[in-house]
């Protein structure tokens, strides 16, 4: 009998939760952010550095995000899975990735997850039938947002 | 002081659970609810949802204005029960006993008044620069912001009683924490997170000799054990209706008359004035000052019943009841290595709410899987950030008894306790 548990705690997840990648805080970084969770009292912090590829026609391409979380196996493995994914891709790249990881999280399983554009991190979507744990998995991708804002309020200054 | 109650009904479980319809709540096809999260929110027997609808089918209408019949009945229904409720608590006078929206508005009224005064209000109750408020590193954060705030509004100092290893109040250093400078002790009677019962009596009685008011959350304790205000010696109270089988949107403040008729008004309004000309208003005596606007006429006359219920059983009944079961809790997840409670062993000043941590496992994860099952408890810092922060954790999963939890309950929460564990360590994943 399968346990409905595993469509949340995906064998995906839980590798994640037990071995995260990219974990730890690294320099360099363009912006660092610090995100909690009032609720639950989990914390992010998570630093990103970006880099300016002339060969992408001048986009801007994630040279690296490092994080420290404190938090729930959803929201430690969702970290992990978002590291592995945009780390080398431009911001530009990132974005559809980060649309439709959102469409599918607010859409209570209604839409199903493209695996084509957002890779492992589909492994994390079985959190949409589950609202409570929306926030833990949606957590680390707010603050990789607020950090990339971050960097572009540095550029303009 | 109002006489003891004597329960009118012997303490049967499985009538008890009849009262309880949403216990007949399936989850899913295969999944019973096992409902451990009365510490959130009680569930509320036939009484209390037949006192609601009563009052809305027969007697509702606007309270303490009108002359007609129909206000009239429902004025005596909403005053009727603000009888019962304080009897419930001993109070020598229902005047004494204010309908607030909850707890939290409660004890927010008491924090913004005492911050409110002006040259005609009485020193004890005006807190001032460079006095203090005491409160402790238990509270829930609706017993420790408010004063937070009054701190920052008035240049008052908050200082606060630590808490020891042993998961109870560090009153050694009581005496340079309680002086004379100290306006206002403000404590609950019971964590909603460790289960400890505090020590009120003895607390209120130093406050009170060095001339502090102590302001009370009961939020916890009232619909778990005998309570009585008189007896507690506290200055006041402030309780929830949707923790103690009742409805929510309705909470009481139980004050001295002395002090609320003395005290600047909360919210103002409709309702709560004497006479009102264009530059100024003076205000009516207590309960009616603290009481602007329209109040929670139902949910009101359902807390009454919830305190007619709670009082045909006894709270002694209750208590014991709750008793077993938290040493039954507690005996269960001594049992599983990985547990650490946050709480103190079981004993009489130990009551029913059982908080843990699992090494290597999150609460969230852990109510995810006690969910699975059935078993609802609440998980993360409960509203007690710095208590949890205290033990070196950031959140705990909470089960809480209530007079329907039964044995049974408990063992399939220790149960699933040790599936959660299971779980998350399985060799396979």
């Amino acid at each position: 009998m399968t346990n409905p548990l595993d469509s949340l705690y995906t064998e995906l997840v839980i590798e994640h939760d037990k071995r995260p990648q990219n974990a730890g805080l690294r320099e360099p970084f363009d912006a660092e952010v610090h995100h909690v969770n009032p609720t639950c009292g989990d914390e992010i912090t998570l630093r990103l550095h970006l880099d300016r590829d002339d060969r992408a026609g001048g986009s801007l391409r994630i040279r690296d995000i490092s994080y420290e979380a404190i938090g729930c196996a959803m929201s430690r493995a969702s970290a992990s899975i978002m590291s592995d994914l945009l780390i080398g891709r431009t911001t530009e790249e990132a974005l559809p990735v980060i649309e439709h990881l959102e469409t599918v999280m607010s859409s209570r399983g209604t839409v199903e997850a493209d695996e084509e554009l957002i890779g492992d991190a589909v492994a994390l979507m079985g959190a949409a039938k589950f609202p409570a744990r929306i926030k833990c998995v949606l957590m680390a991708w707010k603050a990789y947002q607020a950090a990339l804002v971050e960097t572009q309020a540095m550029g303009e200054r | 002081m109002t006489a003891p109650f004597h329960p009118t009904r012997p303490f049967d479980l499985e009538s008890i659970r009849r009262d309880f319809p949403i216990l007949d709540r399936r989850l899913d096809a295969d999944t019973a609810m096992v409902y451990l999260d009365s510490g959130a929110t009680s569930q509320r027997p036939r009484p209390v949802i037949d006192a609601e609808v009563d009052f809305l089918t027969h007697d509702n209408a606007a309270v303490k204005r009108g002359a007609h019949r129909m206000a009239e009945a429902a004025t005596d229904a909403f005053e009727h029960a603000r009888t019962t409720i304080g009897r419930f608590i001993g109070a020598p006078r229902s005047e004494e006993v204010v309908i607030t929206r909850g707890a939290t508005e409660a004890l927010n009224l008491v924090a913004r008044s005492l911050g409110d005064g002006d040259d005609t209000t009485p020193a004890q109750l005006r807190v001032s620069p460079g006095d203090e408020i005491l409160v402790t590193e238990m509270e829930h954060h609706a017993n420790l912001v408010p004063w937070q705030e009054l701190a920052r509004r008035t240049g008052a100092t908050l200082r606060w009683i630590p808490l020891t290893d042993e998961f109870t109040l560090d009153l050694t250093g009581l005496p340079s924490l309680l002086t004379e400078r100290t306006k206002v002790l403000a404590l609950t009677h019971q964590s909603n997170v460790l289960g400890t019962v505090n020590p009120v009596r003895e607390l209120a009685e130093a406050a009170r000799a060095v001339g502090a008011l102590t302001v009370l959350d009961a939020a916890q304790s009232a619909p778990h054990m005998p309570f009585d205000v008189s007896e507690l010696g506290v200055d006041f109270a402030a309780l929830s209706g949707h923790k103690m089988l009742g409805p929510t949107g309705v909470g009481v403040l139980w004050g001295r008359y002395e002090h609320l008729a003395a005290m600047p008004p909360y919210l103002t309004g409709g309702s709560m004035i004497e006479t009102v000309t264009m530059d100024r208003s003076t205000y009516a005596a207590p309960p009616a000052r603290f009481e602007a606007g329209t109040p929670p006429v139902s949910q009101t006359v359902g807390l009454g019943a919830a305190c007619d219920y709670l009082s045909a059983l006894g709270m002694e009944q209750i208590a014991a009841h709750e008793q077993a079961l938290t040493t039954r809790a507690l005996e269960g997840l001594s049992g599983i290595d990985a547990v650490r409670v946050l709480g103190p062993g079981a004993s009489p000043q130990r009551s029913g709410a059982v908080a843990f941590v699992i090494d290597g496992v999150h609460p969230h994860d852990v109510g995810q899987v006690l969910d699975s099952l059935g078993i609802q408890v609440r998980v993360g810092h409960h509203c007690a950030w710095p208590l949890h922060r205290r033990y070196g954790v950031t959140g705990s999963t909470r089960a809480s008894f209530s007079v329907h939890t039964t044995e049974a309950e408990v063992d399939a929460f220790v149960d699933g306790v040790a599936r959660a564990i299971d779980y998350f360590q399985a060799a396979s994943r």
